[in-house]
């Protein structure tokens, strides 16, 4: 009986209804739908993701979730991408395209990537023109795609929605000892679609499991932590 | 999907009538040739050095220098390189294999039209005609084999290409297989009774499952699965195991319907202005591909022979014609088609077109039912994944078909090793994650890998550079490390060296001392150490 009554809130999600908001939104990773009013970001929308410390991975944990619903992901210049990363975080590898050297083509390529994907990593190259970013941003809006612009700290639009990191530290590491396992930071949204104010969300990115994960309000490490020595005597 | 052989001879028209309607009727001859252990020939190896063609570290193809040393196809590349340690390894690469045979294919369709290539060093075609132009079974075969040798440069009498004929093409492929350097012809009639003594495993990778079946229940060669009644057969093994039935028995794999395809099948693109460059001829054809294929499906068919025909600005036409055991999907006639556009363009056969090209068709030669394919409970292919497909082909068209890829996990110790990178819509190569890779990191792995490693300099608390001795120890804890030649950070965290020595045992070895640094403002770097300076892998972003 009481597994029944546990079942109960998976039947509710099961059932709800698929037309509506949900169809209006693109999936985050749960631990991050608390920074957006909406539970996740509206589709046609460009956010902006800055990759100091900890953006790549934030970047990579949004793919993830997009494959995972099914959708397609695309990264335009953006050589570097860690692709071990991409699966450790959860990306489907067969459903992200990587466009690595689009060279000055690059807003060309993403204006005709916006049709069939749902989510665009691009890292712009050189100078951007406005025009183009005009250009990009209303051709997202009309095909209701999902624009991320990474590292790009020169870009003239001002996006719909800004995430940057606030780095938090390493775990695992000492000094000439043990190996890194997991990194705390803090997830800031900012911009239009947040309600105005900004949010804040502290996680685990990468965990130690993997994946990102919320850090435990009573602060507990998601590290397994060593044997507790107390004192008993 | 059904995967079935199919016959050569069933191809050429004068066969094909006298072969249709016939349920048990003796196929048409055919003249198979065969050259063993092509890849390395197109590799460009010397027989007499010791070379081997790898896939998926298995080995597929080796130079008779390298059998003598006891080097076999299916052996492990490092077992291989025990046994033969000077043996030289290259990986496959099918589109060369291809391109390399275009000059022995047109060579050998100097003696006769309506030659078939079945894949890279394999090729047939019917003997009715030919073989009383050149005076018979015998002398055809001798004169295919020194042609083929001569277009690859060799000495008319040596024995590097191997001619079978028989009735049927699974017949004569085996004749080939088993032939000495002159051919070997079995007389009109014999086949059934000369494929009896062979091992069922002779009916090839296709029928790898069932072969492996008969064996254990009994049926070890041919002429043991001939001699079943064929109701039973088909009663126990399905459509597959009557097909075997029907090679074992000397006869096509099915009954020859005889039945030309709708002449609205072929599809052609004229290119305007005319087109000289592979790459974007070889994107014309994926689409005409595509196009062939959703028009062959919309008729429920399926193709295993098509014909690759394209027109140049100066009204010369080339046509060559592609066969596949199993129907050819979209990707397999894009892949020929591209193997044979590179063959002529690339200029390497006999009759390279002289100016662009401006027609491009492909016409199905063969169709026949497409029995196999199960579609998706809600309509196969996903709107989504049909929408993504469009737009990279568009991307494709903009930049070339190598800019868009996809990654796949393969099996290494670097960041960048652990992946390989293939162009979208080629074949992936077999993933190979999951072994053990002695020296890789554990997880988590880094976000950002540089595509070239950035110098860095690391220095120890006397600001003294960190080294890192023959025996994996180094000089003294880092203090900062300074990324091509940027500002000294602090660093806060360190662990390593781990040492990774790869390929001691040869030139391009490599011997690099990783470490994981965390500095200044929480950035964590992978950096090594090799050849005296220090390097940033990859960075945790």
């Amino acid at each position: 009986m009481r597994s029944t009554v546990a079942t109960l809130p998976l039947a509710g999600a099961l059932a709800r209804p698929v037309a509506g908001a949900e169809t209006r939104l693109v999936g985050v990773p749960a631990p991050l739908a608390t920074l957006f009013p909406e539970g996740g970001v509206r589709k046609g929308t460009t956010v902006a993701v800055g990759t100091a410390g900890g953006g790549a991975s934030l970047a990579l944990a949004m793919a993830a979730s997009v494959t995972s619903a099914g959708g397609w992901v695309a990264a335009v210049g953006w050589p570097s991408l860690g692709l071990v990363a991409a699966t450790e975080l959860g990306v489907d590898l067969r459903r992200l395209a990587l466009v690595p050297t689009p060279g000055d083509q690059w807003a060309t390529v993403t204006a005709a990537l916006v049709d069939g994907f749902d989510l665009i990593m691009l890292c712009p190259a050189g100078r951007v023109r406005i025009a183009d970013a005009r250009r990009l941003a209303a051709r997202v809006r009309e095909r209701r795609s999902l624009l991320m612009i990474v590292d790009a700290p020169g870009w003239p639009e001002l996006p719909d929605l800004r995430l940057t990191v606030e780095p938090g530290g390493w775990q695992g590491l000492g000094a000439g000892h043990g190996c890194l396992t997991g990194r705390r930071l803090e997830v800031v949204a900012a911009g239009r679609r947040v309600g105005g104010r900004e949010r804040r969300r502290e996680v685990w990115l990468p965990a130690a499991a993997g994946g990102l994960q919320t850090v435990e309000p009573s602060g507990a490490a998601a590290v397994p932590a060593g044997p507790v020595l107390e004192v008993v005597g | 999907m059904s995967r079935r052989p199919e016959p050569v001879g069933a191809g050429n028209g004068g066969d094909r009538a006298a072969a249709g309607r016939g349920g048990s009727r003796r196929p048409g001859r055919v003249l198979v040739a065969w050259w063993p252990d092509w890849p390395v020939w197109a590799a460009g190896m010397a027989p007499d050095r010791p070379a081997a063609v790898v896939a998926a570290n298995r080995v597929v193809a080796v130079t008779p220098a390298g059998r003598a040393e006891g080097v076999r196809p299916g052996l492990r590349r490092r077992e291989a390189q025990g046994r033969c340690p000077e043996l030289e390894v290259v990986a496959t690469d099918a589109g060369r294999d291809a391109r390399a045979w275009e000059p022995v294919v047109a060579a050998v369709e100097r003696l006769t039209t309506a030659v078939e290539v079945l894949g890279p060093g394999t090729l047939g075609f019917g003997t009715r005609g030919p073989s009383r132009y050149f005076g018979g079974d015998a002398a055809l075969a001798a004169r295919v084999e020194e042609v083929a040798v001569t277009a690859m440069g060799l000495p008319p009498g040596d024995g590097s290409c191997r001619v079978g004929v028989a009735d049927g093409r699974f017949a004569a492929g085996r004749a080939a297989r088993v032939a000495r350097p002159g051919g070997l012809v079995i007389p009109p009639g014999e086949s059934r009774a000369w494929l009896a003594p062979a091992p069922v495993s002779a009916l090839g990778p296709v029928y790898e499952d069932l072969s492996g079946l008969l064996v254990r229940l009994g049926v070890p060669t041919l002429g043991d699965l001939a001699a079943l009644p064929a109701p039973d057969v088909l009663g126990r093994f399905g459509h597959e195991g009557m097909a075997a039935h029907r090679l074992a028995r000397g006869l096509d794999d099915r009954p020859v319907h005889g039945r030309e395809p709708p002449p609205d099948l072929s599809c052609a693109v004229e290119m305007d202005p005319p087109e000289e460059r592979v790459e974007a001829a070889a994107f014309a054809a994926k689409t005409l591909a595509d196009q062939l294929h959703a028009r062959l499906d919309a008729a429920g068919l399926a193709t295993t022979a098509v014909a690759i025909e394209v027109e140049t600005e100066h009204g010369e036409s080339l046509v060559r014609n592609w066969r596949h055991e199993g129907a050819l999907s979209a990707t397999a006639l894009a892949e020929r088609t591209r193997w044979q556009l590179d063959g002529w363009l690339s200029g390497t056969a006999g009759a390279a077109p002289t100016g662009g090209l401006t027609l491009l068709r492909l016409t199905p030669l063969e169709v026949r039912p497409d029995g196999g394919r199960q579609l998706d409970f809600w309509g196969g292919l996903a709107d989504t994944d049909a929408r993504a497909a469009r737009a990279m082909a568009r991307v494709q068209g903009l930049l070339g078909p190598e800019a868009v890829v996809t990654a796949v996990l393969v099996g290494g110790r670097g960041c960048a090793e652990q992946i390989e990178l293939v162009p979208w819509g080629d074949a992936l190569p077999d993933q190979e994650p999951g072994r053990p890779w002695p020296g890789r990191l554990a997880d988590p792995s880094p976000a950002a890998v540089h595509p070239a490693p950035l110098t860095a300099d690391l220095i120890d608390d006397a600001g003294r550079p960190v080294e890192v001795s023959g025996r994996g120890m180094i000089s003294g804890a880092p203090a900062a490390l300074a990324v091509q030649g940027g500002p000294l950070e602090e660093i806060h965290q360190w662990a390593g060296p781990w040492p990774i020595e790869e390929r001691w045992w040869e030139a391009g070895g490599r011997r690099r001392a990783r470490m994981q640094v965390v500095v200044g403002t929480g950035r964590a770097h992978l950096v090594y150490r090799e050849s005296g300076r220090w390097w940033v892998e990859a960075t945790y972003d």
